[in-house]
């Protein structure tokens, strides 16, 4: 029996199979799942807590007793900053030198006070700021500028607002490069194919069905990560939800069309993973994942700027922290554009089917 | 299309890999509806060319027309009036035999339901099962069902019984049986010469690219002249070549290794013959078969060489 030429059910259609079959190759690889999905969490929690906020440091500093030590270590502990602990001369040097208190404040005589501290070390410094100003302000020192402390403890300056977006561009290229690359030259490899070259499938859908699988998986991958961020570390989400999507969408997009560059050509995943490996490694680097990308030479900004994860990475953070607009980020938009374009056009030029 | 056109045409069909010559000027004609089977040992151009015919690899020079299309001309005709198992695919794992059937099933224009064609390769069974979990023969089926799924007019099976087991074998034998019962070409390649004479209506027996002989298996075995080959050993003094070709019924003797075979047409006459002249010698048999002539000895009779000896 033949089935007849009527209109074809949507799930008969190539497209959609083969972008099921993309799916069940995902969801039925228990690791490609940790690493696209529950990694780049472990990593955020783990680097998060590692860079979290801390409140502003009391310094530990001892009042060796001598002369009027009382008077002094009274003044002193009015301050929130100190802690103050009253030692004798015998056991002072030893606390100083294990570290115990940073600083040693030795009342000699009438109007003279000596400090002892290491000046190498940034805390004993910091501490000997602070008694010095304590001490001189209590024996009349009058400041001649009057000064008012605003303290800006803001959401979307700490770290953790620097690093998700950069773990989420981190993430989009590498499950985009590896989802799309890996899969065509297993396939390859496994002359599957040559197989389906055989038949007369359409080779865009094929290849459209990568793309297509991806982008669904990418809107879970993105939902997990930031919504992680958010509720976990309070990072902000300034920008609007649709133009994060859409961002992400293009970057996916592009580092799908270079993951698919490098799969154009080679026959084993051990050629495949090495191009995958020298085309990445550059940009975690360079395009400012962990740290900024500013911290690079001038000279190598043009560079660092047209590597596609440096165009989303900044463009994630415009619009996670900074709330800006679609509209309002024409490079990192065009320069993924340029990427996506390019690369597709030669993949499929120099594409080994057979 | 007419159904006057035959399946599938090759003329002066040339194929080069550096210095190797893989086809070497072959011709080939198969008829609608027919099995015919390409035989050769190992590196003979048997999958170059099958290949080259599915349009997965460019000939250097010759002509093949299939269905009465060109793969210049219509590649996507060809595609979907073909139905083919390669050599060595390896089909998703992960995928279960029913998604498998049924993504190959969204490629085709003219297709047959999926529930069908997997009741046809008695795979309803395993219909959840995943890929990675079939045995040897069941992979095969599959392959199968993924050709027949597309109901194609012509078949290109390469290997398809290669390392099964008999039983295995034998189902696959049936289920080719029924392809060919329903009125579609098979163009299958194949190192066992049972197979051949058991499911082709033609054999081409190819060797370093080109093919030495084809025919009907009963008409190559014809070309040997007989039809029984009787071997044997000895314990004792041999035997001289022209004494056992003066014995009643033979018609060839070949010697190797103090192994003796002789081409025989009339074996009553022939074996109470032998064992009278080994009697008057004081010498015994230490092995004695005989069996009907196959493709292995028309093999052998033309190149000198066992098929498996490659
Ligand atoms: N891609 C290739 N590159 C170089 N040589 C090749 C290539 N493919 C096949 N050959 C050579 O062409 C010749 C014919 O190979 P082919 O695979 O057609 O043989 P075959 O008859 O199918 O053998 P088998 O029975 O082992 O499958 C062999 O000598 C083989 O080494
Ligand atoms: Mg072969």
């Amino acid at each position: 029996m033949v089935e007849k030429g009527a209109p074809r059910p949507w799930r008969d259609r190539a497209i959609v199979q083969l972008t099921l079959a993309r799916y069940r190759e995902f969801y039925r690889e228990p690791e490609a799942m940790f690493w696209t999905f529950i990694f780049p969490l472990l990593m955020a929690a783990g680097l998060g807590l590692a860079f979290r906020s801390k409140p502003p440091e009391v310094a530990k500093i001892g009042v060796v007793r001598t002369g009027s030590y009382a008077a002094v270590a009274a003044g002193l502990r009015a301050e929130t900053l100190l802690d103050v602990r009253e030692v004798d001369d015998s056991v002072a040097s030893r606390l100083l030198r294990t570290g115990k208190v940073a600083l040693l404040v030795v009342p000699s005589g009438e109007a003279r006070i000596e400090y002892r501290f290491d000046d190498t070390r940034p805390e004993a410094v910091a501490a000997r700021r602070v008694v010095d100003d304590v001490l001189q302000r209590s024996a009349g020192r009058r400041d001649p500028v009057p000064v008012i402390n605003a303290f800006v403890r803001e959401r979307g300056s700490r770290y953790i607002d620097f690093l998700i977006p950069g773990l989420l561009g981190m993430n989009l290229m590498a499950s985009s490069m590896w989802g799309i690359g890996f899969s065509v030259v297993d396939q390859r490899r496994k002359k599957l194919l040559r197989r389906f070259v055989a038949t007369p499938m359409s080779r865009a859908e094929y290849l459209a069905s990568f793309v297509l699988a991806r982008l669904t998986l990418l809107v879970v991958e993105i939902g997990f990560l930031v919504s992680f961020g958010v509720l976990a570390f309070g990072v902000p989400l300034r920008g609007s939800i649709v133009g994060l999507v859409a961002l992400c969408l293009l970057g996916s997009m592009a580092f799908g069309g270079l993951g698919l560059l490098i799969a154009a050509r080679p026959r084993t995943v051990e050629a495949a993973s090495g191009l995958m490996n020298v085309t990445m490694l550059p940009m975690w680097v360079f395009s400012g994942v962990f740290f900024s990308s500013g911290n690079f030479p001038d000279a190598m900004q043009p560079f660092i700027k047209a590597l596609p994860l440096t165009a989303l990475n900044d463009g994630l953070r415009a619009i996670m922290l900074e709330g800006a607009g679609v509209t309002q980020l024409p490079l990192a938009f065009g320069v993924l554009s340029a990427w996506l374009v390019i690369c597709f056009a030669l993949a499929v030029k120099i594409f080994r089917w057979k | 299309m007419s159904t006057t056109t035959p399946a599938l045409s090759i003329r002066g069909l040339v194929k080069r890999y550096g210095n190797i010559v893989a086809v070497d000027g072959l011709d080939l004609e198969v008829a609608r509806g027919e099995c015919f089977g390409l035989l050769g040992p190992n590196g003979a151009g048997k999958t170059t060319t099958i290949e080259i015919c599915e349009g997965l690899n460019n000939p250097d020079d010759g002509e093949v027309v299939v269905l009465g299309m060109r793969h210049r001309d219509n590649p996507l005709g060809i595609r979907a009036a073909i139905g083919i198992s390669l050599q060595e695919t390896q089909l998703t794992e992960k995928l279960t035999v029913e998604e498998t059937v049924r993504l190959f099933h969204s490629f085709y224009p003219r297709r047959r339901p999926v529930d069908e064609v997997i009741a046809a390769v008695q795979l309803d069974e395993k219909r959840t099962a995943r890929v990675g979990q079939l045995s040897g023969g069941q992979k095969q089926r599959l392959a199968l069902a993924c050709a027949l799924v597309g109901d194609p007019d012509l078949f290109f099976l390469d290997e398809p019984t290669t390392g099964l087991d008999p039983q295995s074998r034998r189902q696959l034998w049936d289920l080719i049986g029924r392809f060919k019962a329903e009125g579609r070409t098979v163009v299958i390649t194949t190192h066992y010469m049972d197979e051949a004479e058991h499911l082709c209506d033609r054999v081409a027996i190819v060797d370093h690219g080109k093919i030495i002989a084809q025919g009907t298996p009963r008409q190559l075995i014809s070309l040997l002249g007989t039809e029984h080959v009787v071997e044997f050993r000895l314990d004792g003094l041999a035997l001289g070549e022209t004494e056992l070709a003066a014995l009643p019924g033979v018609t060839g003797v070949q010697v190797k290794d103090g192994r003796y075979q002789l081409d025989v047409t009339m074996i009553h006459q022939t074996i109470p013959a032998l064992l009278a002249l080994l009697h008057g010698r004081d010498s015994a048999l230490s092995e004695l078969t005989t069996h009907t002539a196959t493709l292995e000895d028309v093999f052998v009779h033309l190149t000198g060489r066992h098929l498996r000896d490659g």
